[in-house]
């Protein structure tokens, strides 16, 4: 087993990407996602890499686009403003039918917001980082080992259905550090990438990497294709943990930072006596519900907890669909909620006193 | 006691960072869980600067303290931004070089070391959070007092391997205060 070091999550996250084969990786710096890009400055030049600092977030993520047409694996990483600048390429990425790693290092928004951490791009990540119909494959990390383990599944996963993948972190895991440990080198299995325009010598027909279809028909048999294989995903790599959730009479539905926060408040709230159990969404795309579902019948309430306004709430009601209540608590503008938070929402549910 | 909370606060430039690794180094040494989580932003550039370590035996929640078992204060403003989050029986370690008031609480022990004049008069400037940490590690009787060498020279990168003494020297000055 490899030694276990202490790493900051930005940091984590960049070295597991230059372990898992991405040479190529275009950003622009912005806090608190910074230490991503300095990383791989330091450290792509000696992998025999290419590390490029843009001129702006939209010449960053149309590099992407260029790289990981010519089927290299590719990643660019930004924090919320950042994200929302790269939106056109993405769309691109998108309707090019390519793989990509993405990361968001949230910050508090809108605007330029804030610069502590925040989960208030949830909606963007998962509902329409960018114009027209589709979806990328987005991970929820909530420990720095999940930092460096969701790497080479964001580009498995994306490879294989060739859409492009986003690791959902924020400003807390982004400057956090933990100890973590890298994993073996192994061969990861090489997706097909029969369609990259990596120049074909004469030996083959030419590849074109496009997102333009001027014919509608054209257009919408493309992306009924697409959604097909959206559906694959939604069938086939839904994640989440579930945490004393068997018997729970209140369940805690929580991403990222504020699942840990609210791991510890359903640990308190056990403590009192009070039935408390938490859901953890590792993929926020495709939403997992199917754990959800699993729970509705035997739980009594829905807590969501986020550092948003609530925004994955909505996708909780979508599959408890008025079956029981489900309630919000969260936190927004930087603003970490603490457990003593959470659990004083638990007990006002359970009917205790606080 | 399973989790120790520590929170250590004070100017941008007094090793804060630098004082929570080698704390946080300490627990990983030690076998424990630890999480590490440093105020960012414009506080770091000479404003005020603290940082969370939480050790524990079991995995770590919430890695930002709200309510620290132990609070190492560098400055006043810190002291008194921080003082009443501390938990009743927890402990607080005040700079006295750097700080002209007395904690009002009784219920909380409380350990005034001149640590940055202690600092400069043995040439080691910067080491006064490490004078206070060797204090706590002395205290708080979590962590094998064994492990805080071995963190000092994992802290500390190698091509600063003079500072490696001065810091060793810095704890054994703390445990003897």
């Amino acid at each position: 087993m490899a030694e276990k070091v202490l790493m900051k999550g930005n940091e984590a996250l960049a070295e597991a990407a230059i372990q898992c084969g991405c040479r190529h990786y275009f950003g622009y710096p912005i806090t608190p996602q910074t230490e991503v890009a300095a990383y791989m400055s330091k450290r792509l030049p000696k992998e025999g890499g290419c590390f490029l600092q843009a001129e702006s977030e939209v010449a960053a993520i149309n590099m992407v686009l260029g790289a990981t047409s010519a089927g290299v694996r590719a990643m660019t990483s930004s924090s919320s403003p950042g994200i929302s600048l790269k939106s056109e390429g993405v769309s691109y990425i998108g309707g090019s039918d390519l793989p990509a790693l993405i990361i968001n290092v949230q910050r508090g928004g809108p605007g330029l917001g804030g610069i502590q951490p925040s989960q208030s791009d949830y909606w963007q990540a998962t509902k329409a980082l960018g114009h027209g119909d589709f979806q990328l494959f987005v991970l929820a990390p909530s420990t720095i080992q999940e930092m460096v383990d969701f790497v080479p599944l964001a580009y498995e996963v994306g490879e294989k259905y060739r859409v492009p993948a986003m690791i959902l972190s924020d400003g807390m895991l982004g400057q956090m550090m933990e100890p973590v440990e890298f994993p073996e080198k192994k061969e990861t299995a090489v997706a097909d990438k029969s369609w990259a325009t990596n120049g074909h010598q004469n030996k083959r027909k030419k590849n074109i990497v496009n997102s333009l279809y001027i014919q509608p028909e054209e257009l919408e048999n493309l992306i009924k294709e697409r959604y097909e294989r959206y559906a694959k995903i939604k069938e086939e790599e839904q994640r989440a943990e579930e945490f004393m959730c068997e018997d729970a009479e209140i369940i805690i539905v929580a991403f990222g930072a504020s699942s840990r926060v609210s791991r510890s408040a359903v640990m308190q709230a056990r403590a009192e006596g009070i039935k408390a159990g938490l859901i953890r969404p590792i993929t926020l795309w495709p939403f997992p519900d199917k754990t959800i579902e699993k729970h509705v019948d035997h739980t009594k309430q829905f807590l969501c907890v986020e550092m948003n306004m609530g925004q994955m709430i909505d996708d909780v009601k979508l599959v408890v669909s008025g079956r029981k209540p489900v309630s919000f608590f969260g936190r927004t503008g930087g603003v970490i909620p603490t457990p003593a938070e959470v659990l004083a929402e638990i007990r006002a549910i359970a009917g205790k006193e606080n | 006691m399973s989790t120790l909370n520590v929170l250590l606060a004070g100017f941008g430039g007094q090793g804060i960072l630098f004082g929570g690794k080698t704390l946080a180094y300490s627990g990983l040494l030690d076998g424990k869980e630890l999480s590490w989580l440093p105020s960012y932003g414009p506080e770091m550039r000479g404003g005020t600067c603290n940082c969370s370590v939480v050790i524990s035996d079991d995995p770590i929640g919430s890695p930002l303290v709200t309510q620290p078992d132990v609070l190492v204060a560098m400055n006043r403003p810190s002291l008194e931004k921080f003082v009443d989050a501390v938990v009743p029986g927890g402990m607080i370690l005040v700079d006295s070089s750097m700080v002209d008031i007395k904690v009002e609480r009784t219920d909380v022990k409380v350990f005034y070391i001149d640590a940055t004049k202690i600092a400069d008069e043995n040439n080691m400037k910067s080491c006064a959070i490490i004078i206070l940490l060797g204090k706590m590690f002395k205290e708080i009787e979590f962590l094998n007092e064994n492990v805080v060498e071995a963190a000092v020279k994992k802290v500390i990168p190698a091509k600063k391997a003079a500072m490696i003494d001065l810091n060793l020297k810095a704890i054994e000055i703390g445990m003897n205060a």
